[in-house]
């Protein structure tokens, strides 16, 4: 039982550094999965808007661990 | 001769259409040799076309009938969180923020588990790569093979493209081996979060503007993005800490 809880959080440590960055990644998968579902905005902009998020998410993400870790110094 | 002229235009659409899939495999099977070695690249390469391999002799014919945006959603997930943590810490030790040899015990276990054989991070890169370009391989060579009986001419493209893409491999090791090793991750962390991008808004049901083309634009768009990153993460780092901050 113990060698696969191991096994899971091993597993787990490939895919999960930070939990906010996962959490945020995830939340904004769903949320343009959503607004395309519906149609809310144009298929095209979603084509754009989905990396852009990503890409945003990533920045504020590394720029929070840049403050924490000079926060800790 | 009619046979083959009858069968050829389904025999170029394979190999062609395969050789796109097997050089996407490759960049991500040459960047995990690069920074984590040839045992776990080819380790999870093998245990990928092993898998693949299984999957077709068990399914068979069903295989065409599995929704492929559905496994395109969850390796792209898979893919984007695991990209998007390397090239996270690539940007902060590019920053400065983690210096490059930080991580000297990290290491040191690194090079101990690689001596045991197992790298679970190199060989599951590899294997989510080979399995996902493989099961885009097969459906391409059903989907172009079975409407006019050429399956085995379709089979026949694809396995030339592998071979084409092989000798790439074996021509490109070398030279990628000199690459310093956080432009190295920095690099796979941008292919990583690019593919991952691109599956998932497939699997979600993106129509991305140029089809395949649009991975080479989400590489420079991530590229482009992760370097821009750097310098403001520098900044903030240097920064004097202020109050509510």
């Amino acid at each position: 039982m113990r060698a696969i809880v191991a096994a899971l959080r091993e597993l787990l440590s490939l895919f999960v550094d930070d939990a906010s960055l996962v959490l945020a990644v995830l939340l904004w998968i769903v949320a343009v999965a959503l607004v395309f579902s519906l149609r809310l905005i144009p298929a095209g902009l979603t084509a754009i808007a989905f990396p852009l998020g990503l890409a945003v998410v990533l920045a504020e993400n590394a720029l929070r661990g840049a403050r924490h870790r000079r926060d800790r110094s | 001769m009619t046979a083959w002229a009858h069968a050829g235009p389904s025999v170029a659409a394979a190999f062609l259409a395969s050789l796109v899939e097997f050089v996407e495999a490759l960049t991500v099977v040459l960047a995990v040799a690069a920074v984590r070695g040839w045992r776990p690249a080819l380790t999870g390469t093998g245990l990928g076309l092993g898998a693949l391999a299984l999957l077709v002799i068990v399914l068979g014919p069903a295989l065409a009938r599995i929704p492929l945006h559905l496994v395109q959603l969850a390796v792209g997930v898979l893919l984007l969180l695991f990209g998007l943590r390397w090239l996270r810490k690539a940007i902060l030790r590019a920053a400065g923020i983690i210096p490059l040899h930080d991580e000297d015990a990290a290491f040191a276990a690194e090079t101990a588990t690689l001596r045991r054989g197992v790298d679970a991070v190199g060989i599951a890169t590899a294997f989510k790569i080979v399995m996902l370009e493989g099961i885009e391989v097969v459906f391409i060579v059903v989907a172009i093979g079975a409407a006019g009986g050429l399956l085995v001419p379709a089979g026949l493209g694809a396995a030339a493209a592998l071979l084409v893409v092989v000798a790439l491999g074996a021509a490109l090791h070398r030279p990628l081996a000199r690459i310093p090793e956080n432009a190295l991750k920095f690099a796979v962390g941008v292919l990583l979060a690019a593919f991952g991008t691109f599956w998932t808004g497939e699997g979600i049901g993106i129509a991305w503007p140029g089809e395949d083309w649009a991975v080479v634009g989400l590489i420079a768009g991530f590229a482009l993005f992760a370097l821009a990153t750097v310098p403001l993460c520098r900044a903030r780092h240097a920064a004097p800490a202020e109050q509510g901050d």
